[in-house]
């Protein structure tokens, strides 16, 4: 299917998106733009899809039917212009590494092989630490830290990689409220100064005022556009149903199904 | 120097070194993939892709050997991936159904065939025979640079030497694809790693290093050198070059130590004495193990 | 080469007295393993006992020096199963011990104490050859088991030990069976965790030490292993999964010992697991709750689902299908020509899809909290999946009665 001129200026578009775990769909049909040099919140409920929309995207899982462009062009060729900080829990903080090991792996793409990290590169992955307020941090072994810091790695890594879009899944899931308020006012600036970031986000309470631009999903798409416009009540029954509780944030996190379960 | 010393123990120890030091490197990457179990699932296949080998080619020499087991190996990394995506079955529980199955199809073609009247045993090929790996032409003086007793070196000598090889170029090479992925394996795709080709290479070094160390020094010291340095080292410290080097050391360690508590220490006991060298390995590498367990700095890692 | 004769009286146990307590025997430890597997494998804890049944040798050999030390024959089979047993205790608690008191993971412990324990019994095996004491042949057959050379109070000796066992399992299924189905239910029903875990782990260790004559302590863990795993391709019940794989283990014990009596130069042990591994492949490849077969047939039906909707609704909104799946299954219903554009049965089928996506949408609307098992329904004939009052109901929602004149936007906007 053919994207419409009017999605050139989307950082991601997805079009017909459907994923499945065997013959249980978790996306069916999603059709989804997120726009240059804004700040976009894919929500709805646990087992809504939204990790697995960001996985798709990128490539990490099968598709049944669909695509993503990255700047009106396929993944393979805009890779270097992506970031995407997959969730704090999906690895093993005790992994024998310090916070700069981590932070480096974002440089990835610009290193040959057998080539040394040099002082340069090391100086920017401080300076990306330092964006998050860890920069004290960068010789301490990861499995020692907290949540929140274990969360700033992540984004600092992401910042390392130079990317134009930050593609985060649920970054804000069981940290403090300093990483939070960190997190948000870095990617807050990291829009003004142009790039695009889109996170899965499950605070119903903060979406107003995080983001600019929402995609509301429950296996199927519900609803996206301008916070403003979309994130109504009507469209977040829709998509909760009996479990939405406005005024309480949702506190599950990662209870989506990453694979399926029933083994 | 002594020259008996130098063919009859410096020779197998070598070899024990190389084949526990070859291990020990990829057993790291192993324990942290939370992978140890396929050392021990590729080891015990080894037997079924020998005994094919054999029925095949109708000879018990060491190039068809070598390419059965290897190949034994790989289908059953690929049987067990197969299990565990088609079938979802836990990984654990995959590895103990594909390699006893294969193991059992093995002793039963052993059986069978006509391999059992040639001398192929399966406690020869479970802990080899280290002892008899020796450099008889290095008895000699001067035979260090002497051509013709160097050909006379026994030729597992060389295959370790290229396995160790092979280990060290993989390692240097794919060094951050191997790191990334093991860390982090959702970020190394989003990257655009190739996580699978470098879970199946890394799975197919240990299934050669499996069969060359296998085919000198028998099956448990493989399993033991793949687990034992590596999970001990893991405890010294928490990052990840120093732990390379810990399990190297480890390795040399149990090689050096065991070979010697069989042959010279052992004899102390009573010259009627002699144990297998093999099986001595395994065992310090599991005493060095306890130790850390008990005292090493990092025993306790984030647990702490 | 399998004597036809030999093998039915092996079957129907006539093939003489000693065979037929091998027979029962397997039989019994077959039907043991299956079922103590089965709670192995809901704990996630199947590789134990490999750890276990390897951590046995150098009981094995230690029994064997003391026996003999004492001026036994040193084969005496209860000495070295009671031998086998204290050292598969000790090497559990050692797996225990790394897992519990060090970062290592499960894998790494069970890897590193099978390996140090076989190790240190491979030592103590050369040590009692080199003191030359006589009828060590009985020992290497606890590598790879052998029934071939059994006496008759060994074979009795282990039919017992595995009667005992079957009965044991069958004796404490309950409280094994909450623990591994709901950890938290079975502690607030006053289960202790701790105790039923030792129970099994305790459970394991015999199947595995009756085992180790007969099937030899390489393989005794596919008795534990294989019959569970192929159980659970044909149930979802945690009852008849035990029920099941206790009966995959029984045949797989019974056709083995009775291919082995029949055939010369096959080992029991061995062919027990692969009679165990032939019906774990059929089991999946063929069972039809989570074979691979029937789950490949309904992945891609579905998937054709999704096309089929997806093709059909691009058809009713004119856009050209670039999707080369989609086309595939567009043309094999012939709802599109060679040249992509639509036949009249697909634009009948597209205006159907429409009214279907469209009754969905407003059943969704109505109904948000069943979106996820919808994403699979929506994509079937509603008739067959909602009642036909439930869809009159729904139909009220648009003004006019359902279209199939072939024409798109007769009410039905697609949301």
């Amino acid at each position: 299917m053919k994207i419409s001129p009017t999605d050139s200026d989307a950082a991601l578009a997805v079009r017909g998106l459907s994923v499945a775990y065997g013959d249980k769909p978790a996306l069916s049909s999603v059709d989804a733009v997120f726009k240059q040099g804004r700040m976009s919140a894919i929500v709805g409920p646990n087992g809504a899809g939204k990790s697995t929309m960001l996985k798709a995207a990128m490539g990490i899982i099968p598709t049944i039917s669909g695509e993503a462009l990255f700047f009106a062009k396929p993944l393979a060729a805009m890779r270097d212009r992506i970031a995407y900080v997959p969730q704090r829990a999906s690895v093993d903080w005790d992994f024998p590494a310090t916070v700069i090991d981590v932070v480096l792996m974002g440089l990835y793409r610009r290193l040959r092989p057998l080539s040394l990290i040099g002082r340069s590169q090391r100086q920017m992955a401080i300076e990306c630490l330092e964006e998050v307020d860890m920069a004290g941090l960068a010789s301490r072994q990861i499995g020692q830290l907290s949540g929140g810091q274990q969360q700033r790695v992540f984004i600092a890594r992401a910042l390392a990689q130079k990317a134009d879009l930050l593609l985060l899944d649920e970054p804000f899931a069981g940290v403090d409220a300093a990483t939070e308020k960190t997190i948000i006012t870095l990617l807050k600036k990291f829009v003004k100064d142009g790039g695009t970031a889109v996170a899965v986000h499950h605070d119903l309470s903060t979406v107003a005022a995080y983001f600019d631009d929402v995609l509301i999903l429950n296996v199927r798409r519900i609803a996206g556009g301008t916070v403003a416009a979309a994130f109504t009540e009507a469209n977040l029954a829709e998509a909760y149903g009996g479990r939405l509780a406005r005024d309480t944030p949702m506190t599950e996190a990662h209870a989506e199904p990453l694979v399926d379960t029933a083994t | 120097m002594d020259e008996l010393y130098v063919g009859l123990v410096l020779v197998p120890t070598l070899i024990g070194a190389l084949a526990a030091v070859a291990c020990a490197l990829l057993g790291n990457f192993l324990i942290l993939r939370k992978q140890s179990l396929m050392g021990d699932a590729v080891s015990h296949v080894v037997l079924p892709g020998i005994v094919v080998a054999f029925i095949v080619s109708g000879s018990m020499s060491v190039g068809p050997m070598l390419i059965g087991a290897a190949a034994a190996a790989l289908i059953s990394a690929l049987l067990i991936e197969l299990v565990r995506n088609l079938g979802k079955v836990e990984p654990g529980a995959a590895m103990g159904v594909v390699f006893t199955s294969l193991f059992a199809l093995g002793v039963v073609l052993l059986e069978q065939s006509e391999t059992r009247n040639i001398h192929f045993d399966v406690q020869h090929a479970l802990y080899g025979n280290l002892e008899s790996l020796v450099w008889l032409a290095g008895t000699q003086a001067g035979a260090l640079f002497d051509p013709e007793a160097l050909a006379d070196l026994p030729p597992q000598l060389g295959r370790l030497v290229f396995s160790l090889l092979a280990v060290c170029l993989f390692l240097l090479f794919f060094w951050r694809q191997l790191v990334v992925s093991t860390f982090d394996p959702v970020f190394a795709q989003a990257l655009g790693v190739p996580v699978r080709f470098i879970g199946a290479a890394l799975i197919s070094l240990v299934a050669i290093v499996a069969v060359t160390a296998f085919e000198a020094v028998g099956a448990i010291i493989t399993i033991a050198m793949l687990i034992c340095p590596a999970a001990a080292a893991r405890l010294m410290t928490n990052r990840l070059i120093p732990q390379l080097a810990w399990s190297v050391l480890f390795a040399l360690v149990s090689a050096v130590a065991g070979f010697w508590a069989a042959g010279s220490g052992m004899a102390l006991l009573g010259s009627g004495f002699s144990v297998s060298a093999a099986g001595m390995i395994a065992a310090v590498s599991g005493i060095i193990l306890a130790i850390c367990a008990i005292a090493a700095p990092q025993r306790m890692g984030a647990r702490s | 080469m399998i004597d036809v004769p030999a093998f039915v009286n092996a079957l129907t146990f006539n093939a003489g007295y000693n065979t037929a307590i091998v027979a029962m025997g397997a039989i019994l430890l077959g039907w043991a393993g299956g079922t103590v597997g089965t709670f192995l494998l809901l704990r996630q804890r199947s590789l134990v006992s490999d750890a276990l049944s390897h951590a046995t040798l150098p009981g094995v050999g230690l029994a064997f020096l003391v026996m003999a030390w004492f001026g036994g024959t040193g084969r005496f089979l209860p000495g070295l199963l009671l031998g086998a047993a204290i050292s598969a205790m000790t090497g559990l608690a050692c797996v225990e011990w790394l897992t519990r008191r060090t970062r290592l993971n499960a894998d790494a412990a069970i890897g590193a104490v099978l390996s140090a324990f076989f190790g240190f019994g491979v030592v103590l095996l050369t040590v009692i050859q080199s003191l030359g004491i006589g009828q060590q042949a009985g020992i290497g057959s606890f590598l790879l088991g052998s029934t071939s050379g059994m006496l008759r109070n060994e074979a009795v000796t282990l039919a017992v030990l595995a009667l005992i066992v079957a009965l044991l399992v069958f004796y404490f299924r309950r409280p094994l069976t909450l623990v591994c189905f709901d950890e938290i239910f079975a502690r607030t029903s006053g289960i202790d965790i701790r105790r039923a875990d030792l129970l099994l782990m305790f459970l394991v260790m015999a199947v595995t030490v009756t085992g180790l004559r007969v099937v030899g302590l390489i393989l005794v863990v596919a008795l534990l292993i294989i019959p569970p795993v192929a159980a659970r391709f044909w149930t979802d019940k945690t009852t008849t999964m035990i029920f099941a794989s206790g009966l995959i283990g029984a045949v797989s014990g019974f056709a083995g010992t009775a291919l082995s009596a029949s055939v010369p130069n096959l080992p029991a042990g061995p062919v027990i697991v692969l009679v165990a591994a032939l019906l774990f492949v059929i089991s999946l490849l063929f069972a039809p709750a989570r074979g691979i077969f029937y789950g490949l047939y309904r992945a891609r039906a579905f998937s054709r689902k999704v096309h089929r909707r997806q093709g059909l609704l691009a058809i009713l909104r004119g856009e050209a299908i670039y999707d080369s799946d989609t086309i595939k299954v567009l043309k094999a219903d012939h709802y599109i020509r060679a040249d992509g554009t639509p036949t009249r049965t697909g634009l009948a089928a597209a205006d159907n899809a429409a009214r279907e996506e469209a009754l969905w949408t407003v059943y969704l609307h109505d109904n948000p909290d069943a979106a996820y098992r919808a994403a699979r329904m929506r994509l079937d004939p509603i008739a067959e999946r909602l009642t036909s009052d439930e869809i009159a109901e729904l139909e009220k929602h648009f003004a006019g009665p359902p279209s199939v004149s072939g024409k798109a936007g007769t009410g039905f906007a697609i949301r």
